[in-house]
């Protein structure tokens, strides 16, 4: 499987991406920004870091970058689309998913391992974990309290396009477990045709046991099958 | 312009100094030329108070590749790879506007990490404030805590620990001490000395502005009422052009364009062209209407004074500027030729072709001031402590008051501001007794920890300087690593005061003996004088910044306590000193009498010894006895462990809390298993280490035989 991972100015999870898709066996390119063709990928991941220093508003400069042209291009030919943290604060600037992200409820960036829920299993990113099944995995963000209209609400859920929401140990959705204030605990999205998942979480940083743990893996799995 | 007493004055230069300048220049300076002398010749600069007492530390050893001098100290750690690390203050910015001086001096630590051809790999810090009561606390640290994450967020380089403590001494001074820890390979590093004539002298990076004029210069002076009116000699970061800069300077050391690369730090351009130059025996020439500016009509004045971030001078190999040009056009930073190396030995500065100021560069460096600066030994106080004298209280009630204050309280609230895990090589975080980074792709690590006992330097200066090395030194063996060197920030007040002077010299005494006996090298540091406020002076603050490798890395060894029924033991005697200790502080207020004593071949022995039963996969759990004594370290054992423990009746000291308070030296409390503890005790009997077999872990409660047992679930958390 192929994947392209986009390197704008001040990402900085590109290289932990990179490291965790070889891992898991992907023939993984490093795509900089600047270049205007895509080599040919299965998968496309956006990259969490600050692109462009986050400045202007986190992700938006990014979201009219040259190369983000063919990111869409793809996406709608179906490509699968991963956007981690700032990955996912790009896609929402680019119209490839609905909603946005927020500044965090209490003003403050926020890096801790919590707990999400995998919330709907049937995709191409989840289809390796079992529905309901909780996950360790770390967040590491200023601005990921995600809001999105009561209509756009009313279609994720209806549509089954939540991935992941916040929890507590025991798959508790409540404030206390909701790091940021994210509507109704969501951490992360598809789109309608489920190839772009958008996710706050850092899977890459849980696939070695001796850093973290290896709750990440299955995202990665479920993509390669 | 004439320059008149007033100017000089306002350029933080004694009348002597001025007198010494134009004896150097064999005429009087202009404006510029005094602006860099100035700048050169503070205390930040020059340490010229600290110099002399600087050069007994010991900087050597078998694992230094690099000692103090350059922009950062650089260690072997086996392999090809090498550590390049520094700590650095940003105290007098970072009281002025919390945010922004707390961030570039992140960002300025670092610089000097990655000039030297280093990937960092972590932030540390060392931050500590007034009392939490004090007006000015909350605020500072807030911003102190948001700059410091706000900025290595930001660069994606994770901020793995520190310390965050509070006392009342830095209520109008506090003190901002970042540290960084780069990656290398051993013959890939860079240095700041330049070599040959008619080289290019490149600038890169951020444009320069007004900000930040005479930082270096505030730094060397006391606070008064009028301190807010500097906010403007504070500087602005940016951390996106520093990613920037430092992934652009990192793909041009790839290859062998650069013979000798300078950040711009403290006195800006001024600063980095004359160490080049200086340490490379040469002259340079700079165009300053070249220099990149933000801001328009900019002067020399101004351009050679900002300090502006994010900016670097290289020096390149002859026809190599185009293919570097190009990796700075792709990061859309700025590149521009300046000026030249020469063999005048001069720092000629033109502006619009004409001679704007010329300065021998040996006036501006070596011969800048040195200065025997008087100081007095602090007498030691006398312990007449008796505890039968104190209030009646519960252990359980002292033990608590010790947990919740403010310095031993859990630190999450910061923590969790600052990205710890990017770069996926951080193996433990803060809250451990050190900071556990694994060498990207090996199966080696790092410890890191930083720490400092201000009160214990107050109280006894010698004592106090050796105590942190030690303590340092414990915290790295805890998780096993093997000791190699430290970087240390020293902290101190207005030096022109002999008992302050004096407060120095003995730290770093103690500095000195503690960091030879132990084979633990000085190979980077930074001083930072004049903390203080309207002649009142912070209390001396060495902070200590060691490194240490574990050579093949299988899994970290935490603190918390790992097994049931496992033995607990104690390494290293305990004789009950409470003086200066937590107990006394948070339960009676009671802040004389000496710190505990320092027996540094009891340090060694006990040290090594434990390092042995580490590595021979005997230790389940392991953390270092320091403030608070052994109840606050075993509490802590226990307070993310499922596991508690229960202590016995101790047999020797009857005097319960010198047993629990007591913070005597030397000493480490470690689980293992019993299956193992034959061998343990045989390899503690064959080294003579004294031991005590203290109880053992059990689930749910934290007990003192005949004393208290109390769970841990509902108490300690």
């Amino acid at each position: 499987m192929k994947s392209s991972v986009i390197v704008f100015p001040g990402s900085n999870c590109d290289r932990d991406i990179g490291v965790a898709l070889e891992k898991m066996q992907f023939k993984n390119q490093m795509v900089w920004h600047k270049e205007a063709k895509l080599p040919k990928s299965d998968l496309i991941v956006i990259p969490g870091g600050f692109s462009y220093g986050d400045y202007l508003r986190s992700g938006a400069i990014a979201g009219k970058s040259l190369i983000i042209d063919e990111v869409i291009k793809a996406a709608n030919s179906g490509c699968l689309i991963l956007g981690i943290c700032n990955g996912f604060q790009i896609l929402t600037e680019t119209g490839l998913l609905k909603g946005t992200l927020l500044r965090n409820k209490n003003l403050k960036f926020v890096n801790k391992d919590i707990y999400i829920k995998i919330m709907n299993n049937n995709t191409k990113f989840t289809h390796k974990y079992k529905n309901d099944q909780i996950l360790k995995i770390n967040i590491a963000h200023n601005e990921g309290n995600f809001f999105t209209d009561q209509k756009h609400l009313e279609e994720l859920k209806k549509e089954n396009l939540i991935a992941f929401k916040y929890c507590d140990e025991k798959g508790v959705f409540n404030e206390d477990s909701n790091p940021n204030g994210s509507l109704d605990n969501i951490a992360g999205i598809f789109n309608t045709n489920k190839n772009i998942l958008g996710m706050m979480p850092h899977p890459e940083r849980m696939v070695d046991e001796i850093i973290s743990n290896r709750d990440g893996t299955n995202l990665f799995t479920s993509l390669l099958n | 312009m004439i320059i008149t007493n007033q100017i000089v004055e306002k350029h933080g230069l004694k009348h002597e100094e001025f007198e010494k300048i134009k004896k150097l220049l064999k005429r009087d300076p202009n404006l510029l030329e005094l602006g860099i002398f100035s700048a050169m010749w503070n205390e930040h600069c020059s340490y010229k108070s600290s110099r002399i007492h600087l050069k007994k530390l010991p900087t050597k050893g078998k694992q230094v590749i690099q000692g103090p001098g350059e922009n950062a100290g650089v260690i072997d750690i086996g392999d090809d790879d090498a550590i390049v690390f520094k700590i650095e203050s940003h105290n007098h910015p970072s009281y002025i506007e919390p945010y922004q001086g707390a961030a570039t001096g992140v960002g300025g630590i670092l610089r000097d990490v990655f000039t030297m051809g280093a990937r960092p790999i972590a932030l540390l810090n060392s931050i500590h404030f007034g009392s939490p009561d004090h007006y000015k606390t909350k605020s500072l640290l807030n911003g102190v805590v948001s700059g410091i994450g706000g900025y290595g967020n930001c660069i994606g380089i994770p901020t793995v620990g520190g310390e965050t403590k509070f006392n009342e001494t830095y209520n109008e001074n506090i003190l901002v001490n970042a540290m960084a820890v780069g990656h290398a390979k051993k013959n890939k590093i860079f240095y700041s000395k330049a070599k040959g004539i008619n080289k290019s002298v490149v600038y890169v990076g951020s444009k320069t502005g007004r900000d930040g004029i005479h930082g270096a210069s505030m730094a060397s002076a006391e606070f008064d009422e009028n301190s807010e009116d500097k906010k403007p000699t504070v500087q602005v970061g940016d951390p996106f052009t520093e990613k920037l800069l430092m992934e652009a300077c990192l793909e041009l050391m790839k290859d062998n364009s650069i013979i000798s690369i300078q950040d711009m730090g403290a006195a800006g351009l001024t600063s980095s062209s004359v160490e080049m130059a200086s340490k490379g025996g040469l002259g340079i020439e700079l165009e300053l209407d070249k220099v990149p500016c933000r801001e328009e009509n900019m002067t020399p004045y101004e351009m050679m004074l900002s300090e502006s971030q994010e900016r670097m001078l290289i020096i390149l190999e002859d026809g190599k500027e185009n293919a570097a040009k190009k990796i700075f056009d792709k990061w859309d930073l700025d590149f521009v030729v300046i000026g030249k190396t020469t063999n005048t030995n001069n720092l000629t500065l033109k502006f619009n072709n004409k001679i704007e100021g010329e300065i021998p560069i040996e006036a501006l460096a070596s011969k800048a001031p040195m200065y025997d600066r008087k100081w007095i030994r602090k007498k030691p106080q006398k312990n007449n402590l008796d505890i039968k004298d104190l209030k009646k209280i519960k252990i359980e009630d002292a033990l608590i008051k010790i947990l919740s204050s403010p310095n031993h309280s859990n630190k999450n609230w910061v923590t969790n501001q600052y990205d710890q895990s990017v770069m996926c090589d951080t193996i433990q975080k803060s809250g451990s007794d050190s900071a556990i980074i694994r060498i990207h792709n090996k199966d080696k690590a790092i410890a890191v920890s930083v720490d400092s006992s201000a009160n214990y330097c107050k109280s006894h200066p010698l004592t106090g300087g050796k105590q942190i090395v030690c303590e340092n030194w414990r915290n790295l063996i805890t998780v096993g690593a093997k000791p190699l060197a430290i970087t240390n920030c020293l902290n101190f007040g207005n030096p022109e005061n002999q008992e302050i002077m004096g407060e120095f010299a003995e730290c770093l005494e103690g500095i000195r003996e503690a960091c030879e006996f132990l084979k633990y090298p000085v190979v980077s540091g930074n001083v930072s004088f004049y903390n203080g406020t309207n002649k009142k002076n912070i209390h001396p603050t060495p902070v200590i910044g060691g490194v240490g490798l574990i050579k093949r890395f299988t899994k970290p060894l935490s603190h918390n306590f790992k097994r049931d029924n496992s033995k607990i033991l104690v390494i290293g005697k305990t004789f009950g000193h409470l003086e200066q200790s937590c107990f006394l502080k948070e339960n009676y207020s009671i802040l004389d009498g000496m710190p505990p004593e320092i027996n540094l071949l009891n340090e060694k022995n006990n040290g090594e010894c434990l390092l042995k039963l580490i590595d021979k996969n005997l230790v389940l759990s392991s953390h270092d006895i320091s403030n608070g004594g052994l109840i606050t370290a075993l509490s802590e054992m226990s307070l993310n462990s499922n596991y508690g423990a229960k202590i016995y009746k101790p047999k020797k000291l009857t005097n319960l809390f010198k047993y629990f308070f007591g913070e005597d030296q030397a000493r480490y409390i470690v689980e293992i298993e019993n299956n193992n503890l034959n061998v343990a005790e045989k390899i503690l009997k064959d080294n003579n280490i004294y031991y005590e077999i203290i109880g053992f872990t059990q689930k749910e409660y934290f007990e003192l035989e005949g004393e208290l047992k109390l769970p841990i679930k509902s108490y300690l958390k």
